[in-house]
């Protein structure tokens, strides 16, 4: 980019004063709003952006191609808007016909006019003083007819009418004061609200549950972790499923010819794996669930009685394949435990195909050809008593962070970060309910950095299972990705705050535009009128901030506040040469 | 000093004393009241008030909810509520916590003043008790003041006595209590 001289319109905020609790304020108002179908959450328009990577296979993939690899150099921003909120903002911008809404840290919702960023309302719930809140974050809201449907951090699913910001209904999920919590963005399928629950780190029993999209009444609820008398209970040796996690705060895919929620789940609770006996079902899994019943119809565990905090909580990918000559439905996995996992859906339940380190991994010494089962590296599996040192580090190959599948390149996008090892010491310690409880003593806890960089944005083709390019950053890489049909990349998640677009096939840099804080949020591309608009948020928080605190005290001797935190909304459009 | 520095502390503060005709609930929302004595965390509303002796010292810390002497129940509605007990050597402690320690028992919020997590490990190599959540680390013995770590502000104290043996809430915290607003 050269010199940059030309005028930007912006939109500034008017200046408004928010109620202090649970209040709605208004701003403007939502015209012409389109109700949301399960049609159009089947066959989402290309304006649009309303599920939570798009569509239900969960490709984060846009075809709009107005903006690509030729004008991109040109994109600049059109609007900002800081929404006031420190913390990690993670939520995609979701819009509906024109209309933005976005979610912060604090649970807060702001609806916007996604072309000149007006504000139109602001709800801002009341959160107990008492709650502590481990993730302050929030990762959006779920759409159906007029409503919008927010999961919060005290544990409450709320109904707002998306064109005023009112509470439509509120139903009480969970209890925080056990350590029960929400950062998700719910999933909606067929007027069901589907959500998952947190608080794994303060050992509760995780479960996916499903609420009345009109009333909120309370559909079906399934645990992650079964009792005894359940399918996968024999795989806990002892009363450790009570407390034994499974946290699911990642939104689920959907396929709708088969009416199957795949889901992924958390790790078993506390840390060292000697503290849960078993394989532990289904923490570290894919589960398929039928939405309407809630009943687990198959899983695939990736690695059993894990030990790393590896959560396999984002759920496959959904791809129709052509491998080995022959057409499958596929669930592609870039997991948290460095291996890229690619199953297949069959009407028998899930079947494995194949894994491979994306990463550099020492925990698995091999993996059984017909199912996938990992053999442990027992010097590399962390256990009470004894520092063990792991690679990845307990945030994985990809943590929490959506890779996106472009149907142009077929290939998968993976923000990944390498030469990033861990070290702990597990301790046995008596759980307090509601204190955090994570079975490692945190004097323990390190980062051990091996390599000359960490970030890592991968492209895979997922069918032949290899790499086509490699982009390296010298630190983390912590952020979602998007993939548009004009042939680009978007991702943020570095520490330098740069919001990047790259060449979808050769993984070229073609633009960067630095941003007021670190982005680990998820970008979306949308179009207004005859105008396609990129926008994601920058706001640095959660655990791109603990990755940067535990660096900060290894040989790289990081600035811990290199990052200033506030979030704002970005939105860029190509900008038109007279 | 220490009597005015009361004075401002209870001053800012927004919970009333409690009232024997306040519904129960109510207690049970309300952070400690002077004139209350303790349970062990965990043993709730039918716990026996904590006394001396069951306080180890140079032992680990020991949770606890104020009890609601009037009605008998535990104040345990919020997290803000939770207690920590330590006991030290009467003349290892410095500065106010001299004061307010009953025996060379001291009290202090179990709250977090950095994002409200309970301050519950004891690091015995350091003396010092240390947050789980980032790892902040506050020296009990002198006044609860932070060593290091993102905490703001020490932990409020609470000054404590003894009465027939039992530890007694002899005074308001000595500073708010709860974390950082986001």
């Amino acid at each position: 980019m050269k010199g940059i001289s030309y005028i930007v319109p912006l939109a500034v905020a008017a200046g408004l004063s928010w109620g202090v609790s649970g209040t709605t304020a208004f701003a403007g108002s939502v015209t012409g709003y389109q109700p949301v179908t399960q049609d159009r959450l089947d066959n989402p328009g290309p304006a649009d952006w309303l599920l939570y990577r798009r569509t239900y296979d969960g490709h984060g993939d846009s075809p709009l191609r107005q903006i690509n690899v030729d004008n991109v150099k040109d994109l600049t921003p059109v609007w900002t808007f800081s929404t006031g909120v420190v913390e990690g903002h993670e939520a995609p911008p979701m819009v509906n016909n024109g209309v933005m809404f976005v979610t912060t840290p604090g649970d807060q919702v702001l609806a916007l006019d996604a072309a000149s960023g007006d504000l139109l309302w602001r709800y801002a719930p009341k959160l107990p003083e008492d709650l502590f809140q481990l993730h302050p974050t929030n990762r959006g809201v779920a759409f159906w007819g007029n409503n919008l449907y927010l999961a919060t951090t005290d544990s409450r699913l709320i109904a707002l009418d998306a064109k005023t910001g009112k509470v439509v209904w509120e139903a009480t999920v969970g209890d925080y004061h056990h350590g029960e919590y929400m950062t998700l963005e719910p999933l909606v399928v067929n007027g069901k609200v589907i959500i998952g629950t947190s608080g794994g780190e303060f050992g509760v029993r995780a479960y996916i549950a499903a609420y009345d999209a009109d009333t909120g009444k309370a559909l079906w609820k399934t645990y992650t972790v079964p009792s005894p008398s359940e399918p996968g209970g024999d795989t806990w040796n002892t009363d450790a499923w009570k407390t034994g996690g499974g946290s699911v705060w990642i939104t689920g895919n959907y396929d709708p010819k088969r009416n199957l929620a795949y889901w992924g789940v958390g790790n078993a609770a506390p840390w060292p794996g000697d503290l849960h006996p078993g394989d532990n079902l289904y923490t570290s899994s894919t589960i398929a669930l039928d939405p309407d019943t809630g009943k687990i119809v198959a899983y695939h565990q990736y690695h059993q009685n894990d030990s790393w905090d590896w959560d396999e909580v984002r759920p496959p990918i959904l791809i129709n394949m052509t491998r080995d000559g022959k057409t499958i439905d596929a669930l592609v996995h870039p997991a948290r435990d460095g291996y890229l996992w690619v199953l297949q859906q069959t009407d028998d339940g899930i079947k494995f195909i194949s894994g491979k380190p994306f990463v550099y991994q020492n925990a698995f010494k091999s993996l059984d050809p017909q199912t996938g089962r990992p053999t442990y590296d027992l010097d590399h599996k962390p256990v009470v008593g004894k520092t063990v040192t792991f690679c990845p580090s307990l945030w994985g190959g990809d943590d929490w962070t959506s890779s996106a599948y472009s149907d142009e390149t077929h290939l998968v996008y993976i923000p990944a970060n390498n030469n990033m090892c861990g070290s702990n010491e597990g301790v046995d310690k008596k759980l307090l309910v509601g204190q955090l409880w994570l079975g490692v003593d945190p004097s323990t806890n390190k980062l051990v950095p091996n390599g000359q960089h960490i970030g890592e944005l991968q492209a895979w083709d997922p069918a032949t299972g290899k790499q086509a390019w490699m982009y390296p950053f010298p630190n983390q890489l912590f952020a979602s990705v998007l993939t548009t049909a004009g042939g680009l990349v978007f991702v943020g998640g570095t520490n330098d705050r740069m919001f990047r677009a790259f060449d979808a096939k050769t993984g070229e840099l073609l633009w960067q535009q630095r941003t007021n804080s670190g982005i680990i949020g998820m970008p979306v591309a949308f179009q207004v009128g005859d105008t396609e608009y990129i926008a994601v948020q920058s706001g640095w928080g959660v655990d791109a901030q603990r990755i940067q605190n535990s660096l900060a005290k290894t040989s790289m001797k990081l600035d811990p506040d290199e990052v200033p935190q506030g979030g704002v909304v970005w939105v860029f459009a190509v900008r038109h040469h007279n | 000093m220490l009597g005015v520095a009361y004075v401002l502390a209870a001053a800012t503060r927004t919970s009333l004393p409690a009232r024997a005709d306040d519904p129960p609930d109510a207690a049970r929302g309300m952070l400690a009241q002077v004139g209350d004595q303790l349970v062990a965390f965990g043993s709730e509303d039918g716990g026996a008030p904590l006394a001396v002796s069951d306080i180890p010292p140079h032992s680990d810390v020991v949770l606890a909810w104020p009890l609601d002497t009037a009605r008998r129940v535990a104040r345990n509605a919020s997290r803000l509520n939770l207690i920590i007990l330590m006991h030290f050597d009467p003349s290892s402690l410095s500065g106010p916590e001299t004061a307010r320690a009953a025996n060379g028992i001291v009290a202090f919020t179990a709250v977090c003043s950095h994002q409200a997590c309970w301050v519950t490990d004891w690091l015995s190599s350091k003396q010092l008790l240390q947050c789980p959540c980032h790892q902040s680390e506050y020296d009990l013995r002198q006044g609860g003041k932070v060593v290091s770590g993102p905490a703001p502000r020490g932990l409020a104290g609470l000054p404590l006595k003894v009465a027939d043996g039992k530890l007694v809430v002899a005074g308001p915290f000595t500073d708010r209590v709860g974390g950082q607003k986001l």
